[in-house]
């Protein structure tokens, strides 16, 4: 089996500066692995565990410092990695990052299994796109997926996490799946996996050669843009302070607290 | 041609209408206003019979037509056939704007739908707004909830999720026709890959309750540890409340999850709300600055809880607390 891992690189949101004129300081902000993609990860090298004849491609799109994470990828035990890295794909919307991605697959992987992305990226916060990478391939995708559960010949059977319930749900591959977090026990790289990582090569793919057009990709092929970035106002409440429990047991008493 | 925006109207398991979209039924009258007369539609895709037995409630809610696509196909909800259904309607129907749910099937399902359709959709919205050029201006934070963007989007139909309880539903019924348009869809090119082998729903006691609480008290980092949880649920249970936390008392292992109140949590809008030892970063006060009281107890004086809170105590939580509960025993 053919799995493509797609992974990303997330500012650590936990630690924004800010300037003086209210935009957020980027110089300095340190780049993660997004939180959910190392659970991507780790599920995918689950399988490789469990299973015989399995290939993990590690994909990104970003920057060209993001051959550092694709290395430790390596290191931790995928086989290959892919990088995606064009100015022109800068300042990509979920739908032409999908669209990016997507045809990156459709050309360079064209006969992968299973697609795994993590359900959500911790900047953005979106979770499109990886149905949008689906419905570019025009393939089935499962969401809120907490754990693989059996692999079989040509079908996948996963445990979603649901607001309602927990499902078990079987999907024909190819397929694309979005994971969750969950607990675990991180893989670590062996000495012979540093070795390889240090020495290996990296995939670069850029715009000329995905054969998309320039209105398909970045900016140009997001509908989606920016037109206003702010610093969220505090609500205009003034706050009454108490200074002795009666009056706080008063106010929640007021509020609907303490009823008798 | 008159405006639409179009609402997809989710269908729970049990086959109800999911509260979001009774939501952002209202907040769509808003914004037809804006537009200049629009229409808000829905798309209801489902057994059969449920337009017919929910016609009364799409009209008291403001729905001018319901497109409806029933049948087998659609007893329960499939990525692949609803996907199809949806876009096929909506390339008919060319609405203005459609809006969907932030639900496990609205996410599942909306990308989809904007992909499909090469248009934008913009995420877990928390402000939506008809800007002077008549565009959707959606508004959501970002960043971890440190940085508001506010997205338009220059392809039709402008798409956008929201989440449950960020807005309300109306208070007082609208009258409107809710004429329900059959929409037949042909699947024979969609093939059937997803089974569902089993579903197990959860209990009623692990349904959250903070979804239903009429009082949330709330802990962040200043409860420190388990022991802090501990007189929180101690003082909860005193006044009928249940028990939220922040994104940080998670991380500290000293909350779960599903107690998490904020932008990567829940959305919570209770009568009263009462923070204790939660600085009040913008990721957590969004998904509690809607509730009608808030009351925060804090020892750092200068914590910006104060700044949204009606009543607030400066002190230390776990001197507070035990006192308030001695205070209630009397």
């Amino acid at each position: 089996m053919k799995i493509v891992l797609c992974i990303k690189q997330v500012p650590d949101t936990s630690d924004i500066k800010w300037t003086e004129n209210n935009t957020i300081q980027r110089e300095g902000l340190e780049s993660i692995i997004n939180p959910y993609d190392v659970y991507a990860m780790e599920s995918a090298l689950k399988l490789k565990r469990s299973y015989e004849n399995i290939e993990i491609t590690a994909l990104s799109m970003g920057p060209a410092q993001a051959v550092d994470m694709l290395k430790k990828a390596i290191a931790v035990g995928v086989d290959n990695a892919i990088l995606l890295t064009d100015r022109k794909f800068a300042a990509a919307d979920t739908y032409a990052t999908g669209k990016t991605i997507g045809t990156a697959i459709k050309t360079k992987i064209p006969d992968f299994d299973l697609i795994i992305c993590g359900q959500f990226a911790i900047d953005g916060d979106t979770a499109q796109t990886g149905p949008s990478i689906a419905n570019t391939l025009d393939i089935s995708q499962i969401t809120y997926v907490q754990e693989i559960i059996s692999y079989e010949e040509d079908t996948l059977t996963v445990r979603r996490e649901l607001e309602d319930g927990t499902e078990i749900v079987k999907v024909k591959l190819p397929a694309l799946i979005c994971v969750l977090k969950d607990t675990f026990e991180p893989t670590r790289a062996k000495i012979n996996g540093i070795t390889k990582a240090q020495n290996f090569e990296i995939k670069t793919y850029g715009f000329e050669d995905l054969g998309l057009s320039s209105e398909d990709v970045g900016l140009k092929g997001s509908p989606t843009y920016v037109s206003k970035a702010f610093r969220p106002a505090p609500k205009d409440t003034q706050c009454q302070y108490c200074s002795t429990i009666e009056e706080l047991a008063e106010q929640i008493k007021m509020c609907g607290g303490l009823n008798d | 041609m008159t405006k639409e925006i179009l609402i997809y109207a989710e269908v729970t398991r049990d086959n109800y209408i999911h509260t979001v979209f009774f939501e952002l039924a209202n907040k769509a009258q808003e914004l037809a206003q804006k537009l200049g007369d629009a229409e808000v539609n829905a798309l209801l895709i489902s057994k059969r019979g449920l337009a017919a037995d929910y016609r009364e409630a799409f009209a008291n809610s403001g729905i001018n037509k319901i497109y409806t696509v029933e049948g087998d196909n659609f007893e329960t909800y499939s990525t692949d056939y609803f996907t199809v259904a949806a876009v096929t309607v909506v390339k008919e129907i060319r609405p203005e704007i459609m809006l969907i749910g932030a639900t496990n099937q609205g996410r599942d399902i909306a990308p989809r739908i904007s992909t499909a359709l090469h248009t934008g959709l913009t995420a877990d919205c928390t402000g939506l707004d008809i800007n002077e050029k008549g565009q959707l201006a959606a508004t959501r934070p970002t960043f971890g909830g440190q940085l508001m963007a506010t997205i338009l989007c220059k392809n039709f139909p402008q798409m956008a999720t929201v989440r449950p309880k960020v807005f309300k539903p109306a208070e007082k019924d609208y009258v409107k026709p809710a004429e329900i348009i059959y929409k037949e869809i042909n699947l024979d090119n969609t093939p059937k890959n997803v089974e569902i082998l089993e579903f197990h729903k959860k209990l009623s006691t692990e349904i959250n309750e903070l979804d239903s609480a009429e009082i949330i008290v709330a802990g962040g980092r200043g409860m420190k540890n388990e022991a802090g949880f501990k007189l929180l649920k101690e003082f909860a249970d005193k006044i009928g409340a249940a028990v939220g936390a922040s994104r940080i008392a998670v991380e500290m292992g000293i909350a779960t999850h599903e107690m998490q109140v904020g932008q990567t949590g829940k959305t919570v809008t209770p009568k009263l709300y009462i923070a204790c030892g939660i600085s009040g970063a913008i990721q957590h006060t969004i998904g509690m600055d809607k509730s009608e009281k808030i009351i925060a107890i804090n020892s750092d004086k200068n914590a910006p809880i104060f700044d949204i809170a009606d009543f607030g105590m400066v002190g230390d939580t776990f001197e507070i607390l035990p006192e308030l509960i001695k205070y209630i025993e009397k």
